[in-house]
């Protein structure tokens, strides 16, 4: 009875976690700009992962397997955050433009910042049109 | 026989991933798949383990888990700036 509790708690959390794991890649493969691939991977980094680990927990139970799992759980969800942070950043700072940058009404203060703005960002902004285009390689 | 299905799944995801890395038009597009590689190794190294009844697997799965952020930032800064030592608080000469 226990048994069967736990093999299908663990199916469907490890099936659960697949598919995630599965649309993260296929968002990957399928979304036209790099900042949208970043937010479909992300699904598959926490939602994916998060699942796949907890499924096998079910089956380790108590034991030191379960604290290790727990452990890559950790690192996982703390490490997956900062490298999307730093790869966003560093593809603003390269200038590749978001696809969807300026329009519509919310999206519009990148486009058009207000005259108090520093000129660094703004630069920082524009300029390096030229290192996108030797980032596509 | 669950976890060898999910590890084919997270056989599938690598592929379709590994075919991002090939063919991402920006360096941040590789860098993405191989970020989402590395998360996609730690899963399959956990269930290796599982199949195989060898809990050992976890050990390593935390070391990618350790060195895969390491390996993203890295590569980012090395893009960046073309020298891992830089110090960061002001621009290269190149740019």
């Amino acid at each position: 009875m226990i048994d069967a509790a736990v093999t299908g708690l663990s199916w469907i959390l490890l099936a659960a976690g697949a598919f995630y794991f599965f649309v993260g890649a296929l968002g990957l493969v399928r979304m036209p700009d790099v900042f949208t691939r970043m937010h479909a991977g992300s699904v598959g980094d926490t939602a994916g992962a998060g699942l796949m680990l907890a499924g096998m927990m079910v089956v380790a139970g108590f034991s030191l397997v379960s604290v290790k799992l727990i452990v890559i759980l950790v690192i996982i969800l703390f490490t997956s955050p900062i490298a999307t942070h730093a790869l966003a950043q560093a593809a603003l700072h390269a200038g590749v433009e978001p696809l969807l940058a300026g329009k519509g009404s919310r999206g519009s203060a990148g486009s058009k910042p207000p005259a108090s703005k520093k000129p660094a960002s703004k630069s920082r902004r524009r300029a390096p049109s030229r290192k996108a285009k030797e980032a596509t390689r | 026989m669950m976890f060898s299905a999910a590890a084919l799944a997270v056989l599938a995801a690598l592929g379709l991933t590994v075919v991002r890395a090939l063919q991402g038009p920006t360096v941040f597009d590789r860098v993405l798949a191989g970020n989402y590689v590395g998360v996609g190794a730690i899963l399959l190294l956990a269930l290796v383990g599982f199949i195989t009844d060898r809990p050992e697997f976890l050990d390593i799965g935390i070391l990618y888990g350790l060195l895969n952020i390491i390996s993203t930032l890295a590569v980012l800064k090395y893009w960046r700036y073309g020298d891992l030592s830089h110090g960061g608080d002001e621009e290269p000469p190149s740019t």
